[in-house]
């Protein structure tokens, strides 16, 4: 059902309440597509939605105004699930302009082969009249995608933001003030940990320029999950917290395990920091997903990846998790690894060469224990972990 | 020393600066970086770099 933002302002997107694979990303409350409806001199709609819910988009539309009056269609970012139902879109309303960035026009032309849409394109600082309103562009590029763009609604302080301050997040509150505050920032955390996080530099950067020309929105419309109108500053200032990689006094224990010795290492380790009041988590590959343990890394100072050697190397869920935090970029995250073995033991060591390739810090040297623990190896996993909880308090 | 532009992310490339995280030395020009060097934002290879206007 179509929603009213303000005055003239609407949500016309959809819900997708089942969507739990977001290519890697554990979508663990589903997601929103959220495109939005602008009814002035010239009817303006921003951005579309995944292709399958066309229909109900669409119907939403419908509910608001006939879709051919529909003047101009703004791509604020290319990827499918945002355009994906453009191609039916701009069949029914064969808007006048499609507008969007440089890259924007190259990557639909790529993804849709259409040379003969009646594209527009826009650059940072391009300023449109469509009546009572202008809309103010604003390139984005990589953030997260080249294409990436603002649009602003001056008069109205709406800030159309396309990826940037979204959460996968299914819900039936639209609106930041009416869904559960922890849960909305746990999804929004989640979200930047990993969309957003090899982009720190530009979303810092960005933050930096809109606090330095004292822009205040009303209202920061994402194109994922809830609309931010009773507090978009505390999104805002959420970025800049995480764009930092401000690292608190936490470590993550990563690991898997074969036969439970890496597991009782990674317990030898924990009750090492526990000894050393320092807040940390286990997590087992085999049990939580890389999506949630990237979102827990995001503000911890160190993390601990732990495998035993299988075939002179690591388990898969191991490779599978450095391969997807190697991409996210983190920066200022030091580490340590661990691990038992049969006998070649070169688990600690790929792993090792695998976080420095990362840019993190060792800050101690492996833990290898030969098949089953010891009490005297219990005994060095537990003032390994102390080494790293002192460390990790300085 | 001409500044270069990455065509992909718009990140711009100053000699002067150069690109110390990734080994490269403030003063050095575009050309002497070597062919595998990457842009530090987006990844995209030199080739995908023009000179700024």
């Amino acid at each position: 059902m179509a929603l009213k933002v303000k005055e003239g302002i609407y949500w016309v997107g959809v819900i997708d309440w089942n969507l739990r694979e977001f290519h890697g990303y554990l979508t663990d409350k589903g997601t929103t597509y959220n495109s939005y409806l602008v009814l002035d001199e010239k009817v303006v709609l921003f951005d579309t939605v995944k292709s399958e819910f066309f229909p109900i988009f669409l119907d939403n539309i419908k509910e608001i105004i006939d879709p051919k009056e529909i003047d101009l269609i703004v791509v604020n970012h290319v990827e499918m699930d945002h355009s994906g139902a453009l191609p039916k879109v701009m069949e029914i309303i064969k808007p006048e302009k499609l507008i969007c960035s440089p890259k924007g026009k190259e990557h639909l032309i790529k993804h849709f082969h259409r040379e003969d849409w009646p594209y527009e394109v826009v650059k940072s600082g391009d300023q449109l009249s469509i009546g009572k309103r202008t809309i103010k562009f604003l390139e984005t590029r990589m953030l997260h995608w080249p294409d990436s763009m603002f649009s602003l609604l001056v008069e109205d302080g709406v800030l159309i933001s396309q990826d940037a301050f979204g959460q996968h997040y299914a819900t039936y509150g639209r609106f930041d003030d009416e869904v559960d505050q922890a849960e909305l920032m746990r999804q929004a955390k989640k979200y930047y940990a990993n969309i957003l996080l090899p982009y720190s530099g530009l979303v810092s950067k960005l933050v930096e320029e809109v606090e330095k020309a004292g822009l205040k929105f009303e209202v920061i419309a994402p194109d994922h999950g809830v609309i931010w109108r009773k507090d978009p500053d505390k999104i805002i200032q959420s970025y800049k917290k995480w764009s930092a990689q401000q690292r608190e006094e936490k470590v993550v224990i990563v690991y898997d395990t074969m036969w439970h010795s890496t597991e009782l290492l990674a317990q030898g380790i924990s009750k090492g920091l526990e000894d050393e009041g320092v807040d940390h988590l286990l997590m087992n590959l085999h049990f939580n997903h890389r999506s949630e343990i990237i979102t827990e890394i995001l503000d911890a100072k160190a993390i601990l990846v732990g495998s035993p050697t299988m075939n002179n190397y690591l388990l898969p869920t191991v490779g599978d998790f450095l391969a997807y935090l190697k991409g996210l970029k983190p920066k200022g995250l030091k580490g340590a690894a661990f691990g038992s073995y049969g006998w070649s033991g070169e688990s600690v060591k790929v792993i090792e060469k695998e976080l420095e390739s990362v840019g993190i810090e060792l800050i101690s040297e492996g833990l290898r224990v030969n098949f089953v623990p010891s009490e005297e190896d219990m005994k060095k996993a537990r003032e390994f972990g102390r080494k790293i909880g002192r460390y990790v308090k300085s | 020393m001409r500044r270069y532009v990455c065509s992909v992310c718009g990140y711009v490339y100053d000699p002067e600066e150069g690109d110390p995280e990734h080994g490269i030395a403030p003063g050095t020009a575009f050309e002497d970086l070597p062919a595998d060097w990457v842009c530090p934002v987006c990844g995209a290879s030199k080739d995908q770099f023009e000179p700024e206007d």
